[in-house]
């Protein structure tokens, strides 16, 4: 099959930094829920690690352009969100999951997917293929043309993650795309996102540190809407060797990382 | 194509032939591509493991087409639907359509009473418009506000089936009533395109609030006080409606550009 490669597909990468934040301040309500972030994300996939209330699905909404950022710059792709004339183009090369999947009850999984790639606007005739690929690759091949209110929790989030990545996108949000996913099908899910995090640029919001570990190259662990660490998670699990709370080395990092930083604040 | 491959080379690329170089095999591909006869030539000459192999996988891929599933049904009307409407603005549409029509029972009732066709008429559209765009009673809003066809593409689509839900009622009453089209119509627009304008600027949902309580307010309660037509839906003030709804719908073109950074 033949198809046309538009220009923006073929432009060169002109950015280090698919997501790049300068003092991001980004409010949920009044409350400034994120508060001066400095944030720089490459290609991979990149675990945001952080407590209740921590920002993260703010971050999240600001990422994805929903919300805008009250202060600060916010880059994607190379180009700031608060550029009305860019944001259209650059929006259809995004994916994003929200933390609450809101969706329409009547729609079949095979036309929400369709739907969301024309919102994106895809070329017509990929969108086909494109819907067909996404509902493969989250495992709901047999029930892509049941209605979305007859699924249960966990396939209507594996609709949110196949709408999220219908498009290709090249910066991927998932606020916690794995809630209500039983144990095999996270594991299928992390095989997923690393395939995904291998040309595009993956931000996986949750609170599990095990599903970092296996699946990122990358940890971000913000607090109180800050960056409190960013590293590999060898180097989380690492940190979890020397002590602290939590089941697991990674749990243990994590907390030693949080009190720490609550102690030196 | 005047020069058709020479027997000795096709039977050597049928053979896979290593003496023959990258570039030997790629000119013979080209002419292939473009030349009937040398495939036919090449069906003839190719070995029997070859054919064999083929037949294999055309008879694989007939039992895929016939076992394998269904082409999906196109189902284009649906597809439409999507794309326009909203499933929950048919609650809205419809309690609208009842206002309008109670209206008109209350104006065939009451001729002496000012007419709550024409008060309701520049109002009818606001309510569909507030819910067309708004967090609450879109279920699917998060993940549609971050599209590329997000607001002003969205927002017109919608407003454009609000419209031609709530018109066709208005103009029937209108003419049963026997008012001129100018006096529903022409309010009805104006505070269509007021909306998007002012919704471009503080979001649409409160800008139908703003425009529709004032109107309520400063039209629609002194005139039901009062029991006095309002001097706005007088056959006099058309003028002064043609002018506004023109005005207001050049500067919600104008500003059409606002709804796209209302992120």
């Amino acid at each position: 099959m033949v198809r046309m490669v538009t220009d923006t597909e073929l432009r060169p990468s002109t950015t280090a930094w698919p997501v790049e934040t300068e003092q991001l301040r980004v409010k949920a309500g009044r409350h400034l829920a994120v508060d001066g972030l400095d944030l720089r994300l490459g290609v991979g996939v990149h675990g945001l690690l952080g407590p209740n209330g921590a920002g993260k699905t703010t971050l999240m909404r600001a990422l994805s352009t929903v919300e805008r950022p009250s202060g600060g710059r916010l880059r994607l792709l190379g180009e700031d969100v608060t550029n009305g004339r860019a944001l259209r183009p650059l929006r259809s090369r995004l994916g994003y999951l929200p933390q609450h999947f809101g969706f329409y009850p009547r729609f079949t999984v095979r036309e929400y997917v369709e739907y969301v790639a024309w919102l994106r606007e895809m070329p017509r005739a990929d969108i086909p293929e494109a819907v067909q690929r996404a509902v493969e690759r989250v495992g709901l091949t047999d029930r892509a043309d049941s209605r979305l209110k007859a699924l249960s929790g966990g396939m209507l989030r594996r609709v949110g993650i196949a709408q999220a990545i219908v498009n290709g996108p090249a910066v991927l949000l998932l606020d916690e795309p794995t809630v209500g996913l039983d144990p095999e099908q996270r594991v299928e899910f992390r095989t997923l996102l690393r395939e995904l995090g291998q040309d595009s640029c993956v931000l996986v919001s949750t609170h599990l540190v095990e599903d970092v570990v296996a699946a990122c190259s990358d940890v971000v662990l913000v607090d109180k809407g800050r960056l409190v660490w960013q590293g590999v998670p060898a180097d989380l699990t690492r940190l979890g060797e020397q002590g602290g709370v939590g089941d697991s080395a990674a749990e243990r990092g994590y907390s030693t990382l949080l009190a720490n930083h609550r102690s030196a604040a | 194509m005047t020069n058709h491959i020479p027997a000795a080379s096709l039977a050597a690329y049928t053979t896979g032939d290593p003496a023959l170089d990258d570039t030997a095999v790629w000119t013979i591909e080209v002419h292939l591509e473009n030349c009937p006869d040398c495939r036919a030539q090449l069906a003839a000459v190719a070995p029997e493991p070859l054919t064999a192999l083929l037949d294999d996988v055309q008879v694989m891929i007939d039992r895929g087409v016939r076992t394998g599933p269904e082409p999906v049904r196109r189902r284009a009307w649906r597809r439409l639907a999507h794309r326009w409407a909203m499933w929950s603005l048919i609650p809205w549409l419809v309690t609208i359509v009842a206002a309008v029509l109670a209206a008109f029972a209350l104006d065939r009732s009451f001729p002496e009473r000012p007419s709550l066709v024409l008060l309701l008429a520049p109002v009818a559209p606001l309510a569909g418009m507030a819910s067309a765009w708004s967090r609450r009673t879109d279920p699917g809003w998060e993940i549609t506000a971050g599209t590329s066809r997000a607001g002003l593409e969205l927002l017109l689509r919608r407003t454009a089936v609000i419209l031609a839900v709530v018109l066709p009622p208005l103009a029937l009453a209108g003419w049963r009533l026997g008012t001129t089209p100018a006096l529903w119509l022409l309010p009805a627009l104006t505070f269509t395109a007021a909306t998007l304008l002012l919704g471009g600027r503080i979001g649409v949902v409160r800008a139908a609030a703003v425009l529709g309580g004032s109107w309520f307010l400063v039209v629609v309660a002194p005139a039901l006080v009062t029991a006095d037509m309002p001097a706005l839906i007088e056959p006099s003030s058309t003028p002064g409606w043609v002018v506004a709804a023109v005005v207001g719908a050049a500067l919600a073109i104008w500003r059409v550009d606002d709804h796209r950074r209302n992120a």
